[in-house]
């Protein structure tokens, strides 16, 4: 019982970007389409997932005084698995993303979720809160991305889906930098909206 | 074109053409959290310029004579990771033993500064960035990047606290209060600060 509300807690209740605001740079710089927002998503959710577990086996024997130290080296170790893994297998995704793969190193949702979550839970706990973070910060990404894409270039992941006669005209800006701020801001907006109707 | 010429463009692009905030989305947590006053917009700022110049010199020097030479440019994320959080904090000792003033108005910005993604980002912008003449960075144009990255950040985490000053007397809607308007106002900043971008120089 336990597992499955650690589990989905991250996706709506505690969605890391909408209600907790961490991690916040990869959010608005790779949303520009859904495919960099997914495969942003997944890279981080395998270290979230990886690190939890690794940090919730390690904390019996962790010195508190330089937990921190060690929670980055165990971060940054899968940070370059991920990292070359992409150069390798996924080179043109790996390209687009750039400078936010090793970046992932300091995305506050890993350094986060390993201080608060998994230095005091227990294995299987630790990677159900990575699976539901992770899943919570792609789905964040995938919609702020939906929004950005079709505005901005008409399309999802890739496909044309307004209909030709609309004879719609791409809102560039959607897809450049402001438009991801005011985007997240709007939405940020609706979720504090809900939350007051409720 | 001189060196000096060289230099100006870098500090004209970090600052106003390809900001570190606006246009590269680097080091927005402290953007966002530290800049409801001025005076905390203030010391982040000047504590961030300290640190990305300290640690621009330091990954550099590291990059060149141990990464490089021994052929561990695979250990790189790892490196640079922990020689800034063990520079701040190192930097945070030394302050707090030499200058207790000083300490006291950048010291709780310190610890921040380590998961601020624009300290390894701009480590790790100095290994692949090219001098308008097409060479590669040096140690002098790693630090002076460093330093103007700063100002840059600076410069607009000046202007946000200021604008947000002023907004805590405006009536906002109450779903619109604080991160919300402070996104959206941060939007129209970098759609300002798009203007600089059709300069060539």
């Amino acid at each position: 019982m336990k597992f499955l509300s650690e589990l989905t807690k991250g996706i709506i209740k505690d969605n890391p970007i909408f209600v907790l605001v961490l991690g916040v740079c990869p959010t608005l710089a790779v949303s520009t389409s859904v495919k960099n927002a997914i495969g942003m998503g997944f890279a981080a959710t395998f270290v979230l997932v990886c690190s939890n577990m690794i940090i919730s086996l390690i904390k019996g024997f962790t010195p508190p005084k330089i937990r921190i130290p060690v929670y980055i080296v165990v971060i940054a170790s899968f940070v370059s698995i991920v990292d070359m893994m992409m150069a390798a297998y996924i080179p043109d995704l790996h390209k687009n993303l750039g400078l936010f793969i090793p970046l992932i190193v300091v995305n506050c949702i890993i350094l986060g979720r390993a201080e608060a979550f998994a230095s005091k839970n227990n294995l299987i706990n630790s990677l159900a809160d990575g699976v539901g973070m992770g899943l919570g910060f792609t789905l964040a990404l995938m919609v702020i991305a939906t929004i950005r894409e079709i505005l901005g270039a008409g399309t999802w992941l890739g496909i044309p889906v307004i209909p030709a006669s609309f004879e719609f005209k791409p809102i560039l800006v959607a897809i450049l930098a402001p438009g991801a701020f005011i985007t997240l801001g709007f939405l940020m907006a609706l979720v504090n909206l809900i939350k007051e109707r409720k | 074109m001189g060196y000096v010429g060289e230099i100006f463009v870098m500090a004209m692009t970090a600052i106003f053409i390809n900001n570190f905030v606006l246009a590269k989305f680097l080091g927005l947590c402290p953007y966002l959290g530290v800049s409801k006053k001025l005076d905390s917009a203030f010391g982040m700022g000047m504590a961030v310029i300290f640190v990305m110049t300290l640690a621009s010199a330091i990954t550099f020097l590291i990059r060149s004579y141990l990464l490089l030479e021994y052929e561990l440019g695979y250990l790189q994320t790892i490196a640079f990771i922990l020689t800034i959080a063990a520079l701040v904090q190192f930097v945070e000792m030394v302050i707090q033993k030499n200058a207790p003033a000083l300490y006291k108005s950048l010291g709780v910005f310190l610890p921040l500064i380590t998961t601020n993604c624009a300290v390894l980002g701009v480590a790790i912008l100095n290994t692949e960035a090219k001098l308008s003449s097409g060479s590669d960075y040096r140690f002098i144009d790693a630090v002076l990047n460093g330093f103007f990255s700063g100002i840059g950040f600076t410069v607009v985490l000046l202007a946000m606290a200021g604008i947000r000053e002023r907004l805590e007397l405006v009536d906002i809607p109450k779903s619109m209060r604080g991160m919300p308007i402070a996104l959206i106002l941060a939007g129209i900043m970098a759609l300002a600060f798009y203007g600089f971008m059709g300069f060539k120089i």
